[in-house]
């Protein structure tokens, strides 16, 4: 356990300097959002994503301390097949619920449209 | 909890007591007549069955060495004979429905009318997934990994316990809803937007509903515990590689089982605020999507079913090199096989509703991945065909389970590659050929596995095997019956008719529907000679007794231990050193030391599991009945007791090494005689 | 059976306990890091509950239902001090846990009440911010956004009260046994809970609030 222990708690710097970088990460998509300085809203949605996932990055090294080594692997093994699974889940039913709107619930004019063919 | 925020939804046209909730005299069946004479049979059995239970003063020890266990064999056990319970309950369902078909295609009217007709399939199929399936396949995982891995429990002995008592508590809703209210109608997946408050108002669904997420928390919970056993407890020398398979399609069934039982929670917990709380995930109105709770049910729905078959793929694979005295064929490729379906399952659930019309893209990406993964499940199948050739092939039942299982699901799967096409699926979606399709891979894959296990490792569980006579009656019928019951259904439904269907004009089909309830009497045959054998063989039992503990010339470790097994499973922790550590052993010429025994660890029985589920199956019916006050007390009386259980420092003790010596010589003189 | 060609028994069985009973045990040992790889799969299955109502509010989040829009709700600067609370959080209890790895009971128990406060003060955040909504008329039955925009803030919201209840549970196991390591052992699986709960966070603001205001 001590080994392992040891291994998994962290230290005064790494905690700090998860802390600082958490903060960084944290105040430039609400500045992105609250302070406008793009004009693409596309870019600013790429900046916020970006800058969310390098946070949560920044969260599994530094607080959860997850490493390849601890518990033969299964921690780093685990916790990818659940980012391999999140984006299954997530980007499959966006994709296949877009599909679903398009094609089997056409948009509001479009129904107007029909109804009002002569 | 859900009660604060509910009052002024629509539905409730019922009056809602505060005391009694929707509970009122009119939930009880008296009006039903088939429900009525059900209802006072199982009141007279059962309390025939408590009578006999106190006439024979057994309450305690059935509290004492059964309920408060927290050995992972007894909870085997009982998982088993939950699952073999409740098999009798669906199968009954199943049979009413061949009955009333059969007179309803025949130009009568059959004896259920439509209502009752949808809540029997719906329950048919909730229960033969949720109640019967998935208990026997956790009862063998319970049973027989720990001993093959050669620990002494799982992981979290009272989390085991926990999760079996909460399996139970959703049985018991479910059993209750017959004769309390009405169960759902809505199918055994309840779509949207029929299963929302709109369109089932009644209790069926909520039953539904709690049934199902507090039986989910328990088999997740399950799942957690049975994958850190593997991780963290497998016998010195045993690598992941040498693993028995059965133990390897285990442990990626439970992965499984975690990565998509907290998908089933949402789902169900999002239509469950849907019906409580008004709210619009799923409804027609204000922006809900019933398509979007069709996507999510079904990305826990297909990884489901290979949760179902991966275990019994493994009990295949530990019964095939068995019966054949060969090592079994290809063990990598079985080992990397079953990985591959484990990640492609999650990546094949649309097809499960091609007709919902997301485009030719998306059906043709989810139609190709559906037929990628019958490519290692082919796999496999040619190394159980190649394990067998030029074996000593050895037809004791449980071989005469796997013979009939190749035969069977492999039809399955060519049928299911049929309706992987998504063409094809137009025609075929929700016709009796997809009834048939999954009843031959469920039937011919799962219940055969879980017939063969049973006939395996009965011996180990209890000491003598099981009479091969009524064995064999049992599988005859079967698989006749298999044949008889669901060909039928195919050619039907390539007529095109469809299923959930209780009345039919046209008596064209009569034939079908006929032959078809002739196979289901075939298979009841089944299940009675099933049930017959197992009484026989007790009656039998010092016959049929095992004393070496290794009937079968087994391979892996659970045999190398005594049948039963002591409660501590193996006095000395095995060493490792092959696949097929047993037969290694046994090559090697091992010798069991019967000295030197060293105090043994092991977990105290607690009731707590028992304690806290059944505060969640009153916390269920409650919720159910919309009785706020009844639910709120039952769940904060669980929540306390068990932050309770966190303040019992004594859960654990040491088996005294004079007992451990007492138990192993008894097994030395055992071992002595049957040598003679 | 076993007669020919006789081999030392110790092959096939572990015959020595390599550790004494009533020390660093061996079953002991099993179990500690035994429990610590079983909360973290909850705690990966967790993962994939929120997983679920990301996408759902992914998908549904845009059907207003002809009502109110994020843009229109969200105030921004209470999220940020939310968040704030939530960041201070973690931190923390990360220095609750370097004062239980110096053996400092009082020490670990001070940040963990620190740790409780602005646990309880995110929470009061949320509730008022939950309260200003209802009072608007934007309630969780007024559509389809409304529905998966309090589902998912509100589940993560649930998690943080079990937590914090959590949190005083082990406060009192903590002053009535001290450090030991069954404690420890408690102490580091919230800890995991308390950071996943963060960065589940994370993803809330930056899907919902974030997103949500700019489209």
């Amino acid at each position: 356990m001590s080994d392992h222990a040891k291994g998994g708690h962290g230290s005064l710097k790494s905690y700090v300097v998860g802390f600082v970088l958490s903060v960084i990460l944290t105040v430039i998509p609400f500045w992105v959002v609250m302070g406008e300085p793009f004009d693409s809203k596309g870019l600013a949605v790429a900046v916020i994503f970006i800058l969310g996932g390098t946070q949560m990055m920044v969260h599994i090294h530094y607080f959860l301390h997850v490493t390849i080594k601890a518990e033969e692997g299964w921690q780093a093994m685990s916790i990818g097949l659940t980012i391999l699974l999140l984006v299954i889940i997530m980007s499959g039913s966006i994709w296949v619920m877009f599909n679903l709107q398009e094609n089997m619930m056409p948009a509001h004019e479009q129904i107007e449209r029909v109804r009002n063919l002569p | 909890m859900a009660s604060q925020a509910h009052h002024g939804t629509s539905a409730s046209a019922l009056d809602v007591h505060p005391f009694w909730g929707k509970l009122s005299w009119d939930a009880f069946p008296f009006h039903e007549p088939i429900v009525l004479v059900t209802f006072i049979g199982v009141v007279l059995g059962g309390l025939a069955l408590v009578g006999a239970l106190t006439y024979f003063r057994l309450w305690g020890y059935l509290w004492k060495n059964w309920f408060t266990s927290i050995d992972h064999k007894k909870i085997g056990i009982m998982y088993m004979i939950l699952g073999l319970v409740m098999l009798l309950r669906g199968f009954a369902d199943a049979l009413l429905m061949r009955g009333h078909q059969a007179l309803a295609a025949s130009g009568g009217e059959g004896y259920l009318n439509a209502h009752h007709y949808d809540q029997i399939f719906t329950a048919h199929g909730v229960i033969m997934i949720f109640f019967v399936a998935m208990p026997f396949v956790t009862g063998f995982m319970n049973y027989v990994m720990p001993l093959q891995i050669g620990a002494r429990d799982v992981a979290f002995p009272f989390l085991n316990n926990f999760s079996f008592w909460l399996t139970v508590s959703g049985a018991i809703l479910i059993m209750v809803s017959l004769f309390v209210g009405e169960f759902s109608t809505a199918g055994w997946l309840a779509y949207a937007p029929f299963s929302g408050l709109e369109f089932s108002p009644s209790v069926g669904m909520d039953y539904y509903l709690w049934a199902l997420n507090i039986a989910g928390i328990g088999t997740t919970l399950s799942g957690i515990n049975l994958v850190v056993t593997i991780v963290k407890m497998r016998a010195p020398g045993m690598d992941y590689m040498k693993m028995p398979v059965f133990v390897w399609t285990t442990l990626c069934t439970n992965v499984l089982i975690v990565a998509t039982f907290p998908v089933l929670a949402a789902t169900l917990a999002l239509l469950t605020a849907d019906r409580y709380l008004g709210t619009h995930f799923f409804t027609n109105d204000l922006g809900g999507s019933p398509m979007m709770y069709v996507n999510l049910i079904w990305i826990w729905g297909h990884p489901e079913v290979y949760i179902l078959v991966l275990p019994v793929f493994g009990i295949f694979s530990e019964i095939v090199p068995t019966f054949t005295g060969k090592r079994l064929f290809g063990y990598a490729s079985m080992v990397y096989a079953t990985c591959v379906i484990m990640v492609l399952s999650y990546i094949v659930w649309l097809h499960h509703f091609f007709t919902m019309g997301a485009g030719a893209n998306v059906n043709a990406f989810f139609g190709i991945t559906t037929m990628i993964i019958s490519i290692p499940t082919g796999a496999k199948m040619f190394n159980w065909l190649f394990t067998m050739y030029k074996g000593r092939v050895r037809f004791d039942v449980p071989m005469l389970w796997v013979m009939g299982f190749m035969i069977t699901f492999v039809i399955g799967g060519m049928t299911g590659v049929l309706l992987a096409v998504p063409p094809a699926d137009y025609v075929l979606h929700n016709s009796l050929f997809l009834i048939a399709h999954f009843h031959n891979v469920i039937i011919g894959g799962v219940v055969f596995g879980i017939f063969a296990g049973i006939v395996y490792w009965w011996p180990k569980a209890f000491g003598f095997s099981l009479d091969p006579f009524w064995g064999k009656v049992s599988f005859w019928c079967w698989i006749i019956g298999f044949y008889l019951a669901f060909m039928p259904l195919y050619v039907l439904g390539l007529m095109g008719v469809t299923r959930r269907l209780s009345q039919f004009e046209d008596t064209f089909y009569s034939i079908y529907f006929i032959v078809a309830l002739v196979g289901a009497l075939f298979i009841a045959a089944g299940i009675g000679a099933f049930i017959v054998q197992i009484v026989v063989s007790v009656m039998r039992r010092k016959e049929l007794a095992d004393e070496t503990g290794d009937p079968w010339g087994g391979r892996t470790l659970e045999w190398a231990t005594s049948s039963p097994p002591p409660y501590y499973n193996f006095a000395f922790s095995p060493k490792v050193h092959e696949i097929d550590a047993f037969t290694h052993m046994k090559r090697e010429g091992y010798t069991r030391p019967t000295d030197g025994f060293m105090p043994i660890h092991m977990p105290h029985y607690t009731a707590t599991g028992v304690v806290l589920a059944g505060l969640l199956t009153v916390m269920g019916f409650a919720l159910i009945w919309h009785i706020w006050w009844l639910a709120a007390a039952s769940f904060a009386a669980a929540l306390i007791y068990g932050i309770g259980h966190t303040f019992n420092y004594n859960r654990d003790y040491y088996i005294p090494a004079a007992e451990v010596r007492e138990i192993e010589n008894q097994r030395t003189q055992q071992l002595a005689k049957a040598a003679d | 059976m076993a007669d020919t060609s006789v081999k030392d028994p110790v092959e096939f069985f572990v015959t020595e306990d390599p550790h004494h009973h009533d020390g660093g045990d061996h079953e002991e040992h099993h179990h500690e890091t035994g429990t610590m790889l079983g909360f973290w799969i909850y705690l990966m299955s967790d993962c994939l509950i929120f997983g679920i109502l990301f996408a759902t509010y992914a998908v549904l989040g845009q059907n207003y239902a002809a009502g109110p829009a994020p843009s229109d709700l969200f105030e921004l600067d209470m999220i940020l001090v939310s968040t704030f609370m939530l960041l201070f959080s973690s931190i923390t209890y990360g220095f609750a846990v370097l004062r239980m790895d110096r053996n400092d009971l009082k020490g670990t128990l001070v940040w963990l009440m620190v740790t409780g406060g602005f646990g309880l003060a995110f929470l009061y955040l949320e509730y008022a911010e939950f309260s200003h909504l209802i009072h608007l008329g934007a309630t969780p039955q007024a559509s389809a956004f409304l529905s998966s925009f309090f589902f998912l803030v509100g589940t993560h919201g649930m998690h943080v009260l079990g937590g914090s209840i959590w949190l005083v549970v082990l406060l009192i196991q903590l002053s009535q046994r001290g450090l030991t390591h069954e404690n420890k052992r408690r102490v580091m699986c919230l800890s995991l809970f308390w950071h996943f709960l963060d960065l589940i966070w994370i993803g809330v603001f930056s899907l919902v609030y974030l997103t949500g205001v700019l489209l």
